[in-house]
């Protein structure tokens, strides 16, 4: 077998871990449901609205949702997510070794091709969530993680698959290594950040709509440190990549801005990130209407990365769709 | 314009009513994220729209412009073919800019007078700070204070000692690097505009065997400055040797293109030398880059008119039409006898080998030159400006059609002449430019690239030791922490200063624990 073929199975083997990783972060979604339904949400309501421990009516499953860890759902439920995780971290070592072996078969850095970007993109989201869980308490993320790898991966291998191939001349430098991995790392952190932006504001939009009290679990506060702290790490990673960019650009093309849509869009997902940062500084802004400007921003940076090299006509469309 | 914490406090500002009002409003925080915003939004036509001087397609707006004639003209009017450059565009980023410096300049007058004053000393009840350790020691309170002092300055933070209690602030590079990056903004804008003012963009195709000199007529296409003169070109030549190309023989990607090398002669003041353009590999001569933008093919053909008289014997560029490389020019002969001439033809590097009119792959594996002779008027003299690439045929008739591989020479009917297809040359595209504001304009994206990390990722804290005589003729030993900024204490300080300030002495209270 060689390093292509390899390439092409481990990367089917990571869809299939993938796969199985959304599976059983769906079906411990589905028993936190259950959990909730039975008792500990209204627990930790009652609780947080400074009343007693609930009596009566819910009193005997609230007892036993609550007071008794050894409880079966709620055990079931961090067996559940531990495997999911588990399963994330074993397609994530599938995929980069997917990735690596496409780069040996290509003798390149494996990132020159819109096959290629989605295989390393993947990765890059999988690599974030798993960094970032260790920091702040997302793990009920990986649903979205997991369903969100399986879709990059599922579109990458039937929609934008390629042979390994050499590169056209223009992109055949050593800035295609920097420029484009310092983007992808940083859409990986992006990408993470924009889901718990998106659960952040589903939440609270729930909230509202059902009159419960803000946040009894803390859930959204710690959303919010996460997706803050991401884009806090992955900005800067931006800013380089997009610096990096305009010297590639310099010596390519002779000119270090030009105002390309791929340029542009980088800009406009730049700005919009500043935004999301002094959006966190403005009083009354954090949280909700900020977690917007950190949406606009990852929906900015997606149709960079999609949108840009299939609709708009420019000199990075040579990406090989 | 990062912290909310350090935010909130505002320059203050004479009062006078509502200009008060207006710079207060223009420099907050509020403010800039809706300035952010809009910059963000009048950036997006620019990328859906096609634009003048944006170099991937010099005639889309005019192709724009034919295909939509009655919108385009109220698009143009609202600057829309040339957003970048454009009124309102450039009004967001100075406001935006603006706005940035009128919070900035404030800020960096109280960072310098921070950095002067001395940290201040903590609250009485330390325990309610974001760390809090305690301990009590067998050591004189002056030792441990002094111990204290040379801990905390040898972690870099600056202190102020008082009675019984060590103040000590560090971070300050946050602040520092949220103003550099602010400001580097300012110089980013400024060797953007010598780029703009200073600079100048060409572009010049050279056939195999030809020179180039740096003049302003040598140019095909010069879009010079506004500040530059164009008769003041920075003197050099530069000759094409030899153009190599390689495209991918098999597989999906057929034909795309492997390998661009120029190899050119050049001499400039003083210099000579030789050198290979190649994509992303430019040639800097005195300032001034020549980048490798494209290629095609120039057939060399030889016409004769009808007294056998050679009028005409060059190789002439073709236009690229299509990735297989079949290329599209004309060949004038304007002093040929009795009647001018005129060829349309198109060159087809690999041509099939029965008809067709196109080629199959872009290297030249054999080349076929389809030809179409017109005699008549070309239309030269009347003074008007002719496009090199088509002819005026109001004057000109057909008088024939071949196609020609090299070598063959296709007779033109009623003794007009003849055309001989000789061989084939490359033609390799420069993009010629000189950038004067890059260097400043690099230095600035690093220091901003530095700032910004810092002021993300420094956190700015205090530290306070307090040392108070304990009832049994020891000391007890408090540290509080607390940060200044929406980042949390690094793990682990507060235990790692306990430790180096309490090394000297036995614990009192906890002599089991090792605090090392």
């Amino acid at each position: 077998m060689n390093a292509a073929s390899l390439s092409d199975t481990l990367v089917a083997a990571a869809i299939a871990a993938y796969a199985a990783a959304f599976i059983v972060s769906a079906a411990g979604l589905a028993l936190g449901r259950v959990v909730a339904g039975t008792g500990a949400l209204a627990e930790v309501r009652t609780r947080a609205a400074g009343g007693p421990l609930a009596v009566g009516e819910l009193g005997a499953t609230v007892s036993t949702a609550v007071a008794d860890p050894t409880d079966g759902a709620t055990r079931d439920r961090g067996r559940l997510t531990a495997v999911a995780v588990a399963l994330l971290a074993f397609g994530c070592a599938l995929n980069i070794a997917g990735v690596i072996s496409r780069g040996v078969a290509a003798e390149r850095a494996p990132w020159g091709n819109m096959y290629e970007f989605g295989l390393v993109g993947a990765a890059s989201i999988v690599v974030a969530f798993l960094v970032a869980r260790r920091r702040f308490a997302i793990d009920r993320l990986n649903v979205g993680v997991a369903g969100l790898a399986l879709v990059v991966l599922g579109l990458a291998v039937t929609v934008l698959y390629v042979p390994v191939d050499a590169l056209i001349p223009v992109l055949d430098s050593y800035w295609l290594a920097i420029h484009v991995a310092a983007a992808i790392v940083a859409g990986g952190a992006f990408t993470i950040a924009a889901i718990a932006s998106v659960a952040l504001l589903f939440r609270r939009w729930r909230e509202r709509r059902r009159g419960d009290v803000a946040d009894p679990s803390g859930m959204t506060a710690v959303l919010e440190r996460a997706s803050y702290g991401l884009v806090v790490f992955a900005f800067p990673i931006w800013t380089f990549a997009v610096i990096a960019g305009a010297v590639w650009a310099e010596a390519a093309w002779g000119r270090y801005w030009g105002w390309d849509p791929k340029e542009t869009w980088a800009f406009i997902t730049w700005v919009l990130y500043a935004a999301y940062l002094h959006a966190q500084a403005t009083a009354g802004w954090r949280g909700g209407r900020a977690a917007w400007f950190g949406v606009l921003g990852y929906t900015a940076f997606l149709f960079n990365f999609v949108g840009v090299n299939i609709w708009i006509p420019g000199l990075h469309s040579y990406a090989g769709v | 314009m990062t912290e909310s914490s350090t935010a909130a406090r505002r320059p203050t500002v004479p009062d006078w009513g509502w200009g008060r009002w207006l710079w207060r409003t223009l420099t907050s925080m509020r403010t800039a994220v809706i300035l952010l915003t809009l910059l963000a939004v009048a950036a997006v036509p620019g990328s859906v729209l096609p634009q003048r001087n944006v170099a991937s397609d010099p005639v889309a707006v005019v192709r724009y412009e034919a295909e939509h004639p009655r919108l385009s003209p109220w698009l143009d009017r609202l600057g829309l073919f040339e957003v970048y450059s454009s009124p309102w565009f450039a009004a967001t980023y100075m406001l935006l800019l603006l706005s940035m410096t009128g919070c900035v300049i404030p800020r960096c007058a109280r960072l310098w007078r921070e950095s002067r004053a001395m940290p201040g000393a903590g609250p009485r009840r330390l325990d309610r700070m974001d760390s809090y350790r305690k301990v009590g020691l067998d050591a004189p309170r002056g030792v441990v204070l002094a111990r204290a002092a040379a801990v905390l300055r040898g972690r870099g933070y600056r202190i102020s000692a008082s009675e019984g209690e060590i103040a000590a602030e560090k971070g300050y590079a946050r602040e520092l690097g949220n103003l550099a990056f602010h400001l580097s903004l300012l110089v980013l804008l400024f060797g953007m505009a010598g780029s703009k003012l200073l600079g100048y963009e060409g572009r010049v195709a050279l056939v195999e065997g030809e020179t180039f000199t740096n003049v302003s007529s040598s140019y095909d296409a010069l879009t010079p400055s506004a500040l530059m003169d164009v008769e003041d070109l920075k003197p050099f030549s530069v000759t094409l040797r030899r153009l190599e190309t390689a495209f991918a023989p098999t597989g999906l990607k057929v034909g795309e293109p492997r390998k661009f090398d120029a190899q050119v002669n050049y001499t400039a003041a003083g210099t000579e030398g030789t050198a290979s353009i190649r994509p992303n590999e430019p040639l800097e001569v005195d300032g001034t880059k020549l980048f490798l933008s494209g290629h095609g093919y120039a057939p060399k053909v030889t016409v004769r008119d009808g007294a056998g008289e050679v009028v005409f014997s060059d190789a002439v560029i073709f236009l690229p039409s299509d990735g297989a490389l079949t290329s599209d020019g004309v060949i004038k002969a304007p002093s040929a006898t009795p009647g001018q001439l005129g060829f349309e033809g198109i060159l087809l590097p690999t041509a099939p080998s029965v008809g067709g009119s196109q080629s199959q792959f872009p290297a030249l594996w054999s080349p076929r030159l389809d030809l179409v002779a017109y005699a008549g008027d070309l239309g030269m003299n009347t003074g008007a400006p002719q496009s090199v690439f088509t002819l005026e045929k109001g004057d000109l008739r057909s008088i024939g059609q071949e196609s020609l591989r090299i070598g063959e020479t296709m007779q033109l009917p009623d003794g007009a002449g003849s055309i001989t297809f000789d061989g084939v040359a490359r033609f390799a595209n420069f993009q010629v430019a000189r950038d004067p504001g890059k260097e400043v304009a690099l230095i600035a994206a690093l220091l901003l690239l530095i700032g910004l990390t810092a002021s993300l990722t420094i956190g700015r804290r205090r530290q306070w030791v307090r040392v108070t005589d304990a009832s049994d003729g020891g000391v007890t030993v408090e540290l509080a922490g607390r940060s200044l900024t929406r980042r949390t204490l690094p793990e682990g300080e507060a235990d790692e200063l306990l430790g180096l300030i309490t090394a000297l002495a036995p614990e009192r209270s906890t002599r089991s624990r090792s605090l090392t």
